[in-house]
């Protein structure tokens, strides 16, 4: 059983590293093996897969693994599969933060942190705290009325990024648009430095609480009368989600569905043992991320696609699919 | 005297405006058998919940071994007193050996894996429960008995020296609802831990423990040896309906007998 886990968690690794080394060298302008070593100033395609491409993937493989177990931390945590930091609006939280960021126009910086970055932060956390409250008064509500708390704080925060756009200028309004759609064209390797110790402590933390992830699943009530301090350990995984959604955001933009969809399958592939299931969101977030962005900058190519756009694409009908299969079985986890 | 595990000293329990549990004093002394009898909404489940702080009760109200129970790591408390809840219809996405695994949790050290008595103690849980054979079984696909027996079995391999159940048997079948009873009967005797069980069932209250307490609008109306509870009016001033009791054919103890009108 422990061994056939294994094996998976190692035949989806040796997936991703292919994805990771392969995607690269796909795009408008092929890059052909042996010009990838030439460091020959001149050759412009040497500089097409160092400086753009590879830091595009790696970034993509980062925010894709990190959406996906922050997802997996929700599912677990309000024990349904349609509860993702999208749907219950914390993205949407962290990019009113990310984008009044932009339009106040005020450049700073935290103990190396990029102020776009804790701007999400903050604003992914009083999504986080407004549904927190929610849950604590209505004690054990209903799916149906976490989903209709999600909606009105994405409309809330919506309204207020429309509110930034209106009280912008045209230039920005636009940056603000098309970043608001997710995607990764002006990645560089700072940007990465820049969220991945967020990524870091983030995932450390749900790895270490893994166990804990699974006796929630179980039920709070089941949880705290196996041992688990419930409070303390909800309010950690809420910080080290808030942590990687901002951080993925303040980046690349609110990338919506990869913390739904991934999650999902890598529990029909490897069950619901969060001690291996983390891992497998890792690399199957990781490697999903990057095969659409990989459609995104090469289905319409010269033009790129947004990448928010086809992971909605394949993320609303999957939705449906979920919200239909969750109404026989209230608890799909 | 057998020890005092519990000692609830006028505990008062509120749910925002409706007060549940009204000064309530109650003593559960090791290696009894107790039920918790008593009308819906006398505050039964509260009662077993805040024994083991799935609702965190008011400082100093109830004390387990001696120490106020707030104070007590949670981990801690879970490695001594076990718990089945209500039956839910929820499902769980494990085999019932994964399930009884992570009723392992109070003994699992962070950095070390499964050992060999966190092994021995799901073996041994299957084994009194009689459930070897649903181990592997995923848990979403057991009957509401099965389920029931696991999740007593959960209890067992937890390792606690106290078994709280809430309404073990309610939904179950006569044969399944007796096997549960004879089931914590044999946990009770042969390990000698403390069962304390809620339950509606007064009968089986009556036939199995050693003593019933029962609960009226928050308040112990009555504590004491189990064949008591049909002496003095007591059951009927506490549902306000007329009982009628017959001798059980095997032994001595006294049963209600359903009401014909």
């Amino acid at each position: 059983m422990i061994k056939s886990k294994k094996l998976i968690l190692l035949f989806f690794s040796a997936f991703a590293l292919l994805v990771i080394s392969l995607t690269p060298f796909i795009g408008m302008e092929t890059i052909p093996f042996e010009t990838i070593l030439n460091f020959d100033s001149t050759n412009i395609k040497t500089d097409i897969f160092w400086r753009l491409r590879v830091p595009r993937v790696l970034i993509a493989f980062v925010a894709g693994s990190a959406l996906a177990i922050s997802g997996m931390t929700f599912q677990a945590m309000f024990r349904n599969s349609l509860a993702t930091p999208f749907t219950l609006g914390v993205s949407s939280g962290a990019a009113f933060g990310a984008a009044l960021y932009v339009k106040l126009g005020i450049i700073f910086s935290f103990l190396g942190i990029v102020g776009q970055t804790i701007f999400a932060f903050v604003g992914a956390l009083i999504s986080i705290i407004i549904i927190y409250t929610l849950s604590k008064i209505k004690r054990g509500f209903s799916v149906g009325t976490m989903l209709l708390a999600g909606v009105a704080i994405n409309f809330f925060f919506s309204s207020f990024i429309l509110f930034i756009q209106f009280m912008s200028d045209f230039t920005e309004s636009f940056s603000i648009m098309r970043w608001l759609m997710g995607g990764f064209e002006i990645i560089g390797y700072s940007d990465i430095y820049n969220i991945l110790p967020f990524i870091i402590i983030g995932s450390a933390i749900i790895i270490f609480l893994s166990t804990e992830l699974n006796l929630l699943t179980l039920g709070e009530d089941i949880a705290i009368s196996r041992g688990v301090s419930v409070s303390k350990i909800k309010n950690t995984l809420f910080i080290a989600t808030s942590l990687m959604v901002s951080g993925v955001i303040s980046v690349v933009g609110p990338i919506g569905f990869v913390g739904m969809m991934i999650p999902h399958i890598s529990r029909l592939i490897i069950g619901s043992d969060h001690r291996y299931l983390v891992f497998l969101n890792i690399i199957v977030g990781g490697a999903f991320l990057i095969l659409c962005d990989t459609l995104a900058r090469t289905l319409i190519a010269p033009a790129e696609i947004p990448v928010g756009v086809i992971t909605a694409l394949l993320g609303g009908p999957f939705f449906i699919w979920l919200l239909i299969n969750n109404s026989n079985d209230d608890s799909s986890i | 005297m057998n020890k005092i595990l519990f000692n609830i000293k006028d505990l008062s329990f509120s749910f925002s405006k409706k007060e549940v549990l009204r000064s309530l004093s109650l003593k559960i002394y090791e290696g009894d058998y107790l039920s918790i009898i008593g009308p819906n909404g006398s505050g039964k489940t509260t009662l077993i919940k805040c024994l083991i702080r799935i609702y965190e009760s008011p400082e100093e109200k109830i004390y387990f071994k001696n120490l106020p129970i707030e104070k007590i790591n949670q981990k801690k408390l879970a490695a001594q007193i076990s718990y089945v809840p209500q039956v839910t219809e929820q499902s769980f996405s494990f085999t019932a050996k994964e399930f009884l695994m992570l009723a392992r949790y109070p003994h699992l050290s962070r950095f070390t894996s499964v050992t060999s008595d966190d092994k021995k103690a799901v073996t041994e849980a299957l084994d009194i429960t009689s459930s070897t054979h649903l181990a592997n079984r995923q848990m979403n696909t057991l009957s509401g008995g099965e389920k029931q027996m696991i999740f007593i079995a959960s209890a067992f391999a937890q390792g606690g020296e106290v078994i709280l159940l809430d309404e073990p048997a309610t939904f179950l079948d006569p044969k399944h609802e007796q096997e549960i009873y004879e089931i914590l009967k044999t946990i009770h005797q042969q390990t000698n831990k403390t069962v304390v069980t809620v339950t509606h069932n007064i009968n089986s209250a009556i036939l199995y423990s050693d003593k019933i307490a029962l609960l009226k609008d928050g308040q112990i109306e009555f504590y004491g040896a189990s064949d008591e509870i049909t002496e003095n009016n007591i059951l009927e001033k506490a549902y306000g309906k007329k009982f009628t009791f017959i001798k059980h054919p095997t032994g001595n103890k006294s049963i209600i007998v359903p009401e014909v009108l």
